[in-house]
């Protein structure tokens, strides 16, 4: 009696335990298509999330001269705020330089952050042509895309990034 | 470093109960001097002036005593930034194990936005058979939970990458920590309502600051033990902390505990996000980086004495800090006296919890001569802190993310406490 006591006690603890993690109130609301499409920002290394539009390496110079040039300083070589040019090849040389071009393995990583977070004093101001435009004139600095280059959702996800393949996960580890 | 020398005795490094046994003894020796009469009648010729007059009225929120205002958080502005970068936590002027509130690090990325929760949603997208918002209202009445949990930012100790040892306060080289009581909902009981895809590998988490900062996280631990906190030490979050809600994931970088959350989108795969490329990544000598490293590992350090705080001539001390881990319960926290040649288990001081900050004590007669003091943790896994040598021989130089390393003070004859390199 007492063994089925304990038995049946042990299994309505584990019963209960399920039931407080797993049972809210189910007081969600559903979102619509159109209000997922207003706050998805998000951009994937494979291009899903990037929105229509393009910009080239020469309308890319012309924004970043009015908008990002007084705090990354001319061509993306930095001061006072990051740099964000140059440093490629350097990550092995025991003096790194850690740029976005020389570091990030993802083009999209650039457009991604500079549509949601620059410019600092105003962010999420950029037009999607307008970001397009930058992406394509800070990786021209390096070669990394041609002078003439014009970036879209088709073109950027197919950019290089020098440092590519340099990034190993740690993530799904045991410990 | 030695291991352990039985030979050789830990320098003054005390038996917590042999010192107990001690001072009551000294207390019965004391205690047969009272008793006896005053001669004069009015007492308060010799009271100090606030037992004499009323005291102040009651307040409606009470704010620490004028005297402790050296106790504060540091940070640097930067012109123009004001709200960037991070500020400090000052463990070396707190006690216990909790962090005020009002003390708790700080890292925005653009400022702290001032939400109203009335227009504030959490939404969750993506890999969903249910997208579904909930507001703070909603989630109010939600099932909650209360834990006590660490927060460390992955760049704390990161000063230790220098070759030269930084001579500052703990707060100023270890002050991105922070340990407080969170109140929330089990993230888990969210993503069963919005019934997650079997697919949906990582979740993407932002946040409604002025950089939409955003992180990928492990589905795993979304389901484990993730929750979204509402409620600090009590009270509503602070806004620096993130108000009305934020992720908080136990034992992870502090970075991927998104303040401002306000949206959850399930994918198969992370995003590369600026903070888990850009910072928050391990460079290797070799020129390959370790990314998606969540983990804040053992680690202790000790704050009495510690730099800024130099000794008063010799005699009995407690030597007192503290110890964390990201994987679970410290285990064990030993200190040595002398360089470590020699080591002593330092009690803990209960409770013991996972993934929280463990104050670990341990009475220290100091003979006036120097000392290299240190302390090293274990956690329940078995992993032990390393030594700076140890950590620093993993990584490209200029890597300051992840420091574990153990910290090491010197105590010169005079009293004066430094950082050193052993």
């Amino acid at each position: 009696m007492s063994t089925f006591r304990s038995a049946f006690f042990a299994a309505a603890a584990l019963c209960l335990n399920v039931a407080v993690l797993a049972q809210g109130p189910n007081l969600g609301r559903p979102l619509t298509a159109e209000e997922i499409e207003k706050i998805d920002i998000t951009i994937a290394p494979d291009g899903s999330g990037l929105p229509a539009g393009s910009g080239s390496v020469s309308s890319g110079a012309a924004v970043y001269k009015q908008k990002c040039q007084g705090c990354h300083g001319a061509e993306g070589a930095g001061k006072p705020m990051e740099q964000l040019t140059g440093g490629i090849g350097t990550l092995a040389s025991g003096k790194p330089v850690k740029t976005p071009v020389s570091y990030w393995p993802s083009a999209t990583t650039l457009f991604d952050y500079v549509r949601r977070a620059m410019p600092f004093n105003s962010p999420e101001s950029l037009s999607n042509d307008e970001v397009y435009a930058l992406t394509a004139y800070l990786l021209s600095i390096d070669s990394i895309v041609d002078k003439d280059a014009v970036l879209d959702a088709k073109s950027l996800p197919k950019v290089k990034m020098p440092n590519r393949d340099g990034f190993v996960r740690w993530w799904p580890r045991l410990h | 470093m030695a291991k352990d020398n039985k030979a050789k005795r830990p320098e003054g490094l005390l038996d917590r109960r042999s010192l107990l046994r001690g001072s009551l003894l000294a207390a019965g020796v004391a205690g047969a001097g009272l008793g006896t009469a005053r001669a004069d009648e009015n007492i308060g010729a010799g009271a100090p002036g606030w037992m004499k007059t009323p005291g102040r009225p009651f307040s409606s929120y009470g704010v620490p005593a004028k005297w402790e205002e050296k106790v504060v958080r540091s940070f640097t502005v930067a012109p123009g930034r004001a709200g960037t970068g991070a500020s400090r936590t000052p463990l070396h002027l707190l006690e216990g194990t909790i962090t005020p509130s009002g003390l708790h690090f700080e890292r925005h990325h653009n400022g702290v936005p001032d939400i109203d929760p009335g227009q504030h949603e959490l939404m969750i997208h993506g890999l969903v058979k249910r997208p579904l918002a909930f507001s703070v209202e909603a989630l109010k009445r939600y099932p909650m939970e209360s834990h006590i949990y660490f927060l460390e930012c992955s760049g704390n100790g990161g000063a230790y990458n220098q070759p030269q040892p930084p001579q500052q306060t703990v707060g100023g080289t270890n002050g991105l920590l922070s340990c407080s009581e969170w109140t929330g909902v089990r993230l888990r009981t969210l993503l069963d309502e919005a019934q997650p895809a079997s697919d949906a590998k990582w979740v993407v988490a932002e946040g409604a600051d002025a950089a939409a900062m955003m992180r990928s996280v492990p589905i795993e631990k979304c389901i484990g033990d993730a929750m979204v906190a509402l409620y600090q030490n009590g009270e509503a979050l602070r806004p620096e902390q993130g108000y009305p809600m934020r992720l908080l994931l136990p034992g992870f970088e502090g970075n991927m505990s998104v303040k401002w959350l306000r949206r959850l989108q399930l994918v198969q795969e992370p995003v590369n996000a600026r903070d888990e490329t850009s910072h928050y990544t391990e460079l290797m000598p070799d020129g390959k980086a370790r990314q998606y490293m969540f983990l804040q590992a053992v680690k202790s350090i000790i704050l009495k004495p510690s730099f800024g705080m130099n000794m008063k001539g010799p005699g009995l001390y407690e030597v007192s800090g503290l110890a964390w881990s990201g994987a679970g319960r410290v285990a064990k926290v030993e200190v040595s006296s002398d360089s470590g040649h020699s080591w002593r288990i330092a009690p803990l001081v209960e409770p013991v919890l996972p993934k929280a900050l463990t104050r670990f004590r341990l009475p220290w007669e100091w003979d006036g001569r120097p000392a290299i003091l240190m302390s090293r943790a274990t956690d329940e896994t078995g992993d032990v802190q390393p030594t700076r040598a140890q950590w620093m021989s993993q990584f490209a130089p200029g890597q300051s993310y992840h420091f574990n390393g153990i910290a090491c003070w010197s105590v010169a004859s005079d009293g004066t406490v430094k950082n050193v390199y052993v």
